[in-house]
C-alpha cells in the first residue's frame, strides 16, 4: 500500500469574515462535506493576510496554505482582496523560484452564497496536498513537536 | 573625479555650506572603504577618500544624519541615487538638511576580488587599468575584471536628484541583461532551484548586514528583532535553514528595492542576495509593467496600488520553468 494513503496533510484556510467565511458556514448548515484536515482561521479580509503569516504556518508545520476571499470586486472593504491579489502572486511566484511546490499554496474567491464551490475547493485542495506529502521543504525544526 | 570628490568635501566644509559631509574613510587596506561622517577640514584631509573601492552606498545614513541639525552633504553616485530618491519618497529624509553632491560613476570594483589576491598593498588607478602591487609582485589588471557584479549589469547611469553635479549626467541605459541570471535558475526544475538555494542559504550565519545595510530595510522596528516572530535567532538546523529570513527579507523590499546590490556585496558568505530580489523586481515589470523603484517622486510601488485586471495568483501555476 502507498505511504501517501495514510498521510492526512495540516491544511491551514484563511478565509475572509465577509463572503469565504460565511461561506465555509453554508456548506456546514447544508451538510455537505469536506475533509477535517481543513482549519479554518478568520480574518477581517483577505488584505490582512500578511505574506508572513503563510509562511509561518508553514514553518510550524502546515503542509498546505489556501487564502479564501471575496471575488474581486466584491470586497466588503473595497479594494482589500485587489491588494492581497498582488501580494500573494508575488509571493507564491518566490516560493516557486525557491523551489517549494507550487501546489502548497492557493488563492480562491469564495463568495458567502458558494457553499458547494468552498466544499468543493477545499475537497480539491486536501487531495492536491495529500498526493504531494508532508512538507519538507519549509519546513523549521525549531518549530516541529517532538 | 577622485580628487576633485575630496576637494568638493573639503571646500563645502569650508565655506560653511554643510556642517558634516558624508563619505568614505580609508580603512586597514586600500580596498576596504567605510562609510563615515566628517565634521572638520582636517579630517577630510586626513581620511577622506574616493577610489574605485567607494562601491557603499550612502543614502540609508541619511535617514539618522538628516534628522541632526545642520545641513550634510552626500556623495551620491547613480545607484545610490535612486536609493535615495525612494526615501524621499517614503518620507524617510528629510530633504532640506541635505545637500546632494552627484558623482558620475563607472562602475565601483569589488574589494573580494583583492582579497582572493592577497597581500595587496597598494591600487594604483591608471585609466583603464589598476595596477596592484602585492607582496607577490606587480600586476595590471583591466579595470572591468575587478567590477562589482552589480556594475557590470549597471541598470543606469543617470543621477536622479542632486544639488551639483560632479562629471557628467549619464543615462538610464543598462550596461547588461540583469534578470538573466534569474531566467536561468527559473528555467530549472524545482528540485534545482530547492538545490541551489539550499547550498546557497544554508550557509547564512544571520550576521544581519544584509538588513542593516540595505536602504529599503530601514523600519524603526524590524519584525526579526522580535523573538516571538520564530526567525529572530539563526535556525539550529532544518532542510533550509534560513529560507524563511531571507523570503521575508526580500518580500518586506519588494516593490521598493532599487536594486542596488548592498546586501552581495556586503554579505560575508557570498551568498547572491540580489537574486531574490531581482526576482521580485523582474515579476513586477512583467505582471504590473515596468516600474524602477527610485526613479522619480511620483509613481507608486506595484504593491500599493492595484488594476482590476491583474493577473491571478495561480498565474504562477503555468507561467515559466518546469512543473513540479
Amino acid at each position: 500500500m502507498p505511504v501517501n494513503e495514510e498521510f492526512q496533510p495540516t491544511i491551514v484556510a484563511f478565509c475572509c469574515n465577509w463572503c469565504s467565511y460565511a461561506g465555509a458556514d453554508l456548506s456546514g448548515t447544508n451538510r455537505m462535506q469536506y475533509p477535517a484536515n481543513v482549519k479554518i482561521i478568520r480574518i477581517p479580509c483577505s488584505c490582512r493576510l500578511n505574506p508572513t503569516f503563510i509562511l509561518r504556518a508553514f514553518q510550524r508545520g502546515a503542509d498546505g496554505v489556501i487564502l479564501c476571499g471575496c471575488h474581486p470586486g466584491d470586497c466588503h472593504y473595497t479594494s482589500g482582496n485587489y491588494f492581497a491579489r498582488r501580494r500573494m502572486t508575488l509571493l507564491f511566484s518566490m516560493l516557486d523560484y525557491l523551489g517549494i511546490e507550487r501546489e502548497r499554496t492557493r488563492v480562491e474567491w469564495v463568495s458567502a452564497a458558494e457553499g458547494a464551490k468552498f466544499a468543493a475547493t477545499m475537497n480539491d485542495f486536501v487531495a492536491t496536498v495529500t498526493k504531494l506529502g508532508k512538507n519538507k521543504r519549509l519546513e523549521d525544526l525549531r518549530c516541529s513537536k517532538a | 573625479m577622485q580628487q576633485s570628490v575630496k576637494e568638493k568635501a573639503r571646500a563645502l566644509l569650508e565655506n560653511g555650506t554643510v556642517s558634516r559631509v558624508l563619505g568614505w574613510k580609508k580603512g586597514e587596506f586600500c580596498y576596504d572603504l567605510t562609510p563615515s561622517v566628517f565634521t572638520r577640514v582636517e579630517e577630510v584631509d586626513r581620511d577622506f577618500v574616493y577610489s574605485d573601492f567607494s562601491g557603499a552606498n550612502l543614502s540609508k545614513y541619511l535617514i539618522s544624519e538628516s534628522k541632526k541639525n545642520g545641513k550634510v552633504a552626500a556623495f551620491l553616485k547613480p545607484c545610490d541615487s535612486y536609493s535615495f530618491v525612494q526615501l524621499l519618497k517614503e518620507h524617510r529624509i528629510c530633504r532640506e538638511n541635505v545637500y546632494v553632491v552627484g558623482v558620475a560613476c563607472d562602475g565601483m570594483c569589488d574589494p573580494r576580488m583583492l582579497e582572493e589576491k592577497g597581500g595587496v598593498l597598494r591600487v594604483e588607478a591608471r585609466g583603464d587599468t589598476l595596477r596592484v602591487e602585492s607582496l607577490y609582485g606587480m600586476e595590471d589588471v583591466a579595470r572591468k575584471n575587478l567590477l562589482l557584479e552589480r556594475c557590470r549589469v549597471c541598470k543606469s547611469k543617470k543621477i536622479v536628484l542632486f544639488d551639483e553635479l560632479l562629471g557628467e549626467q549619464g543615462k538610464e541605459a543598462p550596461a547588461g541583461d540583469r534578470f538573466a541570471e534569474v531566467s536561468k535558475l527559473e528555467a530549472e526544475t524545482p528540485e534545482e532551484r530547492f538545490a541551489f538555494w539550499q547550498k546557497e542559504l544554508s550557509r547564512c550565519i544571520r550576521c544581519n548586514a544584509c538588513r542593516n545595510v540595505c536602504p529599503a530595510c530601514s523600519c524603526e522596528k524590524c519584525v526579526f528583532d522580535n523573538p516571538k516572530s520564530g526567525v529572530a535567532n539563526k535556525a539550529a538546523a532544518d532542510p533550509f535553514e534560513e529560507n524563511l529570513f531571507h523570503i521575508i527579507r526580500a518580500f518586506h523590499v519588494a516593490g521598493r528595492c532599487t536594486d542596488c546590490g548592498e546586501c552581495s556585496r556586503v554579505c560575508p558568505q557570498h551568498i547572491p542576495l540580489h537574486l531574490l530580489n531581482r526576482k521580485f523586481i523582474k515579476d513586477i515589470n512583467e505582471l504590473y509593467g515596468p516600474y524602477m523603484a527610485g526613479s522619480d517622486l511620483e509613481s507608486k510601488p506595484a504593491l500599493l496600488t492595484y488594476d482590476t485586471g491583474d493577473c491571478e495568483p495561480s498565474v504562477v501555476l503555468t507561467r515559466g520553468g518546469e512543473q513540479a
